[in-house]
């Protein structure tokens, strides 16, 4: 898991090192966006830019295509935002998916499971008990990361905005402790 | 005598309650010499954000083209028309670009935002940007300008208010400086619309 600029974040599933070079063109891409116009990019403007470098890694020579699928996570003035792309280049908007190893049976937990106005903890709650579905073998603060946003505390606290933050070891087994 | 002052300017912008106000002069010459009166220095951006443009003509124009390809681009790709305040660091990026080889001229940038909220803004020519409150003023009539908008200007003034106290404040320091004058257009921005009427000067 990355994070891309203050707004937003971006986890893949794939290759490891084809992702650090994505992570470096996204972030590259922001700084340019802030640099431009002293905003963090909307979030659909960032997954653009991405997706064209995916793209063109398709078609052009001597290079082959990046072996990751990515999820990319963000508020901005239209609200929070998801998207996923994956290595043709394609992208698509959600508002809960999962990508890799069993995205189909964590899918179907999820359509069963989430609704568009759960509060950040059920989001995060309900992220833990997807993911547990298709771990086999113990699961703990060590093996999972989990990355939020929260626009209603930032809101709240008075911040200018909300900003992406990984949680903590202890943060990740808190929630952990509450499941079993 | 700087470039900045070859070909004259005066342009001014101010805040109201929910509306904003941007007027110029339409005087371009060389240096004395009066070459045409009818010089637009204020231009559209989106319809609620102006731009005015003071000093070196030929940058007046070039300038106006890049913004208006820089705007039109912003809207294809981000599918919504460009915040005043966004628009204004995207013209400070643009300038200071330049930072050795600078266009000459200095932008007023006036306009409403999301919340109708008024903001204005100017920069000197390589893009140090300003967002008083108030009002903000440039060109070969600045000083000016200052002294009338320090003692015309009040707080939340509507619509026709703010236009009287733009056009006395634009028509009596242009009277007072060579370089400008000889005609003036005024932009009034407002939650309805924007008002522009055109100002007849002295033309002496």
């Amino acid at each position: 898991m990355a994070k891309i600029c203050d707004s937003i974040g971006m986890v893949y599933s794939g290759m490891g090192p084809d992702f650090r070079v994505l992570v470096n063109s996204a972030r590259k891409a922001a700084q340019k966006y802030i640099q431009t116009y002293m905003e963090d990019p909307p979030v659909r403007i960032l997954v653009k830019e991405l997706a064209g470098i995916m793209q063109e890694f398709t078609q052009s020579g001597g290079v082959r295509p990046f072996g990751v699928s990515l999820l990319l996570a963000g508020v901005d003035e239209r609200g929070p935002n998801l998207y996923q792309v994956d290595p043709s280049g394609s992208y698509f908007p959600w508002k809960a998916t999962a990508i890799g190893k069993n995205m189909i049976n964590s899918k179907t937990f999820l359509e069963k499971r989430f609704n568009g106005d759960m509060e950040l903890e059920d989001a995060v709650h309900t992220a833990i008990l997807t993911l547990k579905e298709g771990i086999e073998g113990q699961m703990t603060e060590e093996s999972i990361d989990i990355g939020i946003i929260n626009t209603i505390s930032a809101a709240e606290s008075g911040e200018a905005k909300p900003i992406f933050k990984r949680l903590t070891k202890t943060e990740i087994k808190d929630y952990l402790s509450n499941i079993v | 005598m700087s470039i900045m002052q070859y070909n004259g300017s005066a342009v001014v912008a101010m805040t109201g309650k929910n509306c904003v106000a941007i007027a110029a002069d339409k005087r371009l010459g060389q240096r004395a010499l009066t070459v045409d009166m009818g010089f637009d220095k204020v231009f559209p951006m989106t319809n609620r954000l102006y731009v005015g443009l003071a000093g070196l003509a030929t940058d007046v124009k070039t300038l106006h083209d890049r913004f208006r390809m820089h705007v039109n681009l912003y809207k294809h790709r981000e599918e919504r028309t460009i915040a005043p305040k966004t628009f204004a660091h995207m013209v400070s990026h643009m300038l200071y670009e330049r930072r050795f080889g600078p266009y000459f001229v200095e932008p007023v940038i006036a306009g409403l935002d999301d919340n109708q909220q008024p903001f204005i803004c100017n920069m000197d020519l390589i893009g140090c940007p300003n967002f008083p409150n108030d009002f903000v003023v440039c060109g070969t009539a600045d000083e000016n300008l200052f002294g009338m908008c320090e003692s015309l200007w009040e707080p939340d003034l509507g619509p026709e208010e703010l236009f009287e106290t733009i056009s006395q404040a634009l028509l009596n320091a242009v009277d007072r400086d060579a370089m400008s004058g000889w005609g003036a257009i005024v932009h009034i921005l407002t939650p309805d619309g924007v008002i522009t009427r055109e100002l007849k000067g002295r033309m002496d």
